[in-house]
């Protein structure tokens, strides 16, 4: 029966058992578990027919395998991951991949070419946002079945309804869409023919290093070990815990209750890395911070124009004092990392130049032009930044700050003048990035390619055929050096100041190492992570 | 009988009117909001035929009138549709993410009760002493500090120099989904399981958003509640109390907070209200993973229906505390009929 003094007790004692409990509960995570801190509120689905976010495609990356990858060692040529070698026709049609034998699945059955048969037509078939990675080569829902086929169960050839360059055809196997499902396992949870996409939502059937074991969307995701992979794994699980903010993600860090730190500020990321018990690892991304000119705005349709503004900007000084860390001077439309990239950097502040070549566009006194940009951290510091930098030249900048969806909504109706916008690329293939900043054969409401180009109403036909040539172009070395050159003409010319290269940081706990920030999402790798 | 039954026709009907203008309003800003929803879903990437067809997925290319219709006929038959956030029918949502809100709301709000209330009592009994004093300033930086700052120094002392208390979230990864969820509060779930360190784990966790959110909420039912013992005690039914030789505690508990209760509940309940409701901020700095980080990220996804969804839930809670106030109401003061 409770009486008052035994409230009064309970009451009394629940301080001290509260205390005892949290002394207790904050002890360094167990030792086959690594915990990483993250924002995840990304995720939509773990499809990977369907997954288009960060956190979800990374996820995917250690869920499951595609046929081909990336070599690390030199990331403009691919090597197998399931296939074990194959051989492409001399018209550069068919691809014939023979796959390895030794590829699990979390059921215990060998992978087959029957399942990457069946994941490539589903990817078709579903036809969600990055199906167009695999349907830009002309596959259809309705020609997918004869041109990719499964010969037996380690021999797949597929067949390209229109010629395309060998090695962007092999890159876009290598992105997160091409990753092989277990036929079987999908197939029993099909509803009403979706094949079992709800399911695969928040479910895996890869034969990746770890399986997804749960997902609550804006809290946890879970990765266990898959027995069956054959791939080594350091830990056997990896729980990404949602922790939003960057200084509760670094005091987790320094308390040992997170073992790996995703999102800290370029401030928290400076002072971990004075602290020597703790490491940080970095990668560069295929992320692009720019700046977009409208091209329906009189004021900003000179090549002098769009000279003078990039000559305008100090990149150095926003990298430096504003994004340590976080982003670094990158200015052509393939970063440093990418195949193809342009390391040089041709612009750098320089005021009087940046004035000449206004006045050479006739306007020697300037002009007004508003800029979007997203209203969070670090946009708001670099748009004044660029406001600052543009009004030394005579460029008045009236700065118009928007939720993300809100600006990228605005300029995809075309509707800017100025906007700080980022791009990452959708595929490890200059195309993906030369594709969306020079191709623009329609600049019509009705095109049916409505990206970065056609958003600034930028038509150059010179580039736009020289972005569809490269993508056939079957040399690989020949291919390569015609995206360099694109660039060279690229930044001198088009009413885009590429600025920025994201650099992707994570600050590892004590005795925590072998993690691996990849490129691209999809290439960040868990299976060597190691706690001492 | 007959006006009974009319008043009850009444309130259900004011309900109703409110109700539906909640969803109106809702559904015409998620509508107007300069931002597209199919792009939130499919991405700034995907192809003109792939947003085409998502958009007639969603029902976006029908007029707004039909939009809403269809939304209203789903409604009435429980469907709250999907969330594109989580992948999850709305209601399996709510019933995930909702007790963890209730779960913190209701300890923060017990926690502000007991000690806000008797702070408020105390200061308004020792009116311009130092202790009144003392009060109205721990009040006043209650009330006027940022809760997100209140939230980051609690992680700063007592998590992380302290270390009294645990790190953020709603247990620890040992914990997690150890034991089956029955009621969705953590704190009951592990205690029905009898898994006491779970249960001590998620006590733990829970303390210092609850304190926070306690201190935010103490610190305003005790302005209030000294406010209202100020005019109480003022009154000539405390003065002939005291004439009549009545001991001072009696005074004061009896005739003067006896008369200020029903007032003090409309403030609780609001309260309560807005505990659940706008824990923004403290479930962001703690990951706890509720209804107000859910609404959030919704909102800022143009997940319009998990935003109407969890807006619906919170207007509902709002009327139900509002008519649970108004039955206290007659419960304690005999006057209101």
């Amino acid at each position: 029966m409770l009486t008052r003094r035994t409230l009064m007790a309970a009451t009394a004692a629940a301080p001290l058992v509260a205390t005892e409990a949290a002394t207790e509960a904050h002890a360094a995570t167990p030792k086959n578990v690594v915990v990483m801190a993250k924002q995840i509120d990304d995720v939509i689905s773990f499809d990977p027919a369907e997954a288009y976010e960060f956190t979800n495609n990374e996820v995917n990356g250690n869920v499951y395998r595609r046929l081909v990858a990336p070599d690390p060692a030199n990331t403009s040529r691919v090597i197998g991951d399931l296939a074990q070698s194959w051989t492409i026709s001399k018209d550069g049609l068919t691809f014939t991949f023979k796959l390895k034998t030794n590829a699990k699945f979390p059921s215990g059955k060998t992978l087959t070419a029957e399942d990457v048969q069946f994941s490539l037509s589903r990817v078709v078939k579903l036809n969600k946002a990055p199906a167009f990675i695999i349907t830009q080569f002309g596959f259809t829902k309705d020609n997918v079945d004869t041109l990719i086929v499964a010969k037996d169960p380690t021999t797949l050839v597929m067949t390209l309804p229109d010629s395309a360059a060998p090695s962007f055809v092999l890159f876009c196997l290598s992105a997160a869409v091409g990753s092989v499902v277990e036929k079987a396992t999908v197939m029993a949870h099909d509803v009403g023919g979706d094949l079992g996409n709800a399911w695969l939502k928040n479910h895996s059937a890869g034969a990746g290093a770890y399986q997804l074991t749960d997902w609550v969307a804006s809290d946890h995701i879970t990765i266990d070990a898959n027995p069956h992979s054959g791939i080594p794994t350091g830990v056997k699980r990896i729980a990404i815990r949602h922790v939003a903010d960057p200084s509760a993600q670094l005091l987790l860090l320094q308390k040992g209750d997170a073992d790996i730190a995703r999102d800290l500020t370029p401030d928290l990321l400076t002072k971990i890395k004075a602290e020597k018990a703790f490491a940080v690892t970095a990668s560069g991304q295929g992320a692009s911070m720019y700046i977009a000119m409208n091209q329906a705005m009189p004021e900003l349709q000179k090549v002098q124009v769009h000279q003078a503004i990039k000559w305008a900007i100090d990149y150095e000084a926003i990298a430096k004092n504003i994004t340590p860390n976080q982003w670094v001077v990158a200015q052509g439309f393939l970063p440093p990392g990418l195949p193809g990239a342009m390391t040089a950097k041709p612009f750098h502040k320089d005021v009087a130049k940046a004035k000449a070549l206004l006045a050479e566009a006739g306007y020697p006194n300037g002009f007004s032009v508003t800029m979007d940009f997203i209203s969070v951290a670090p946009y708001g510091d670099i748009a004044q930044a660029i406001q600052a930098d543009l009004a030394a030249v005579g460029i008045k900048v009236s700065l118009l700050p928007g939720e993300q969806k809100q600006v990228i909504t605005k300029t995809r109706a075309r509707t800017h003048q100025l906007a700080i916008l980022v791009w990452g690329t959708d595929y490890f293939d200059p195309n993906s990035n030369a594709q969306a900043w020079c191709e623009n054969p329609d600049d019509s409401d009705n095109s049916k390619l409505k990206i970065l180009a056609w958003r600034s109403h930028y038509v150059d036909k010179e580039l736009n055929d020289m972005a569809v040539a490269a993508s056939k172009e079957l040399d690989g070395a020949k291919r390569i050096k015609m995206y360099e050159d694109m660039q060279v003409k690229f930044t001198q010319r088009a009413p885009f100041a590429m600025v920025l290269q994201k650099i992707s940081s994570a600050a590892l706990g004590k005795g925590v190492s072998g993690f691996v920030i990849g490129p691209l999402p999809d290439f960040t790798k868990f299976s060597n992570i190691k706690k001492a | 009988m007959k006006r009974r039954f009319g008043r009850l026709a009444g309130t259900a009907s004011s309900l109703l009117i409110t109700l539906f203008g909640l969803v109106l309003v809702t559904f015409l800003i998620g509508r107007v909001m300069p931002i597209d929803p199919v792009i939130a879903i499919v991405g700034d990437h995907a192809p003109e035929d792939v947003i085409a067809r998502v958009r007639v997925e969603l029902g976006l290319d029908k007029p707004l009138v039909i939009q809403f219709g269809i939304y209203v006929w789903q409604l009435l038959h429980g469907d709250l549709g999907h969330s594109v956030m989580t992948s999850n029918t709305v209601v399996q949502d709510i019933q995930r993410y909702f007790p963890a809100t209730i779960e913190l709301a209701t300890y923060a709000i017990i926690i502000a009760t007991l000690i806000g209330v008797p702070l408020g009592v105390l200061a308004a009994v020792r009116a311009g002493s130092k202790t009144d004093i003392g009060i109205r300033i721990l009040c006043l930086a209650g009330h006027s500090i940022p809760i997100f700052l209140l939230a980051l120094m609690s992680l700063l002392v007592f998590y992380a120099k302290l270390g009294w208390a645990p790190g953020t979230g709603r247990a620890d990864v040992g914990f997690e989904g150890m034991d089956p969820v029955v009621t969705g509060f953590l704190t009951i779930d592990t205690a029905l399981a009898q898994d006491w360190d779970a249960f001590h784990d998620a006590l733990a966790h829970l303390a210092q958003p609850a304190g926070v959110l306690a201190y935010f909420s103490m610190a305003y039912i005790a302005r209030m509640t000294r406010a209202f013992m100020l005019d109480a005690l003022a009154g000539e039914y405390v003065i002939t109390a005291r004439a009549k030789g009545l001991s001072s505690l009696r005074v004061i508990w009896r005739h003067a907070f006896g008369n200020i209760a029903v007032r003090l509940i409309t403030v609780l309940a609001l309260t309560y209200a807005g505990l659940l409701e706008g824990a923004v901020v403290t479930e962001t700095v703690f990951s706890w993973p509720g209804l107000g980080q859910y609404l959030t990220v919704s909102l800022l996804n143009a997940d319009m229906n998990a935003v109407l969804g969890a807006t619906l839930v919170v207007g509902l809670i709002y009327m139900a505390l509002n008519l649970l106030a108004d039955a206290l109401y007659k419960l304690l003061d005999p006057r209101v009929s």
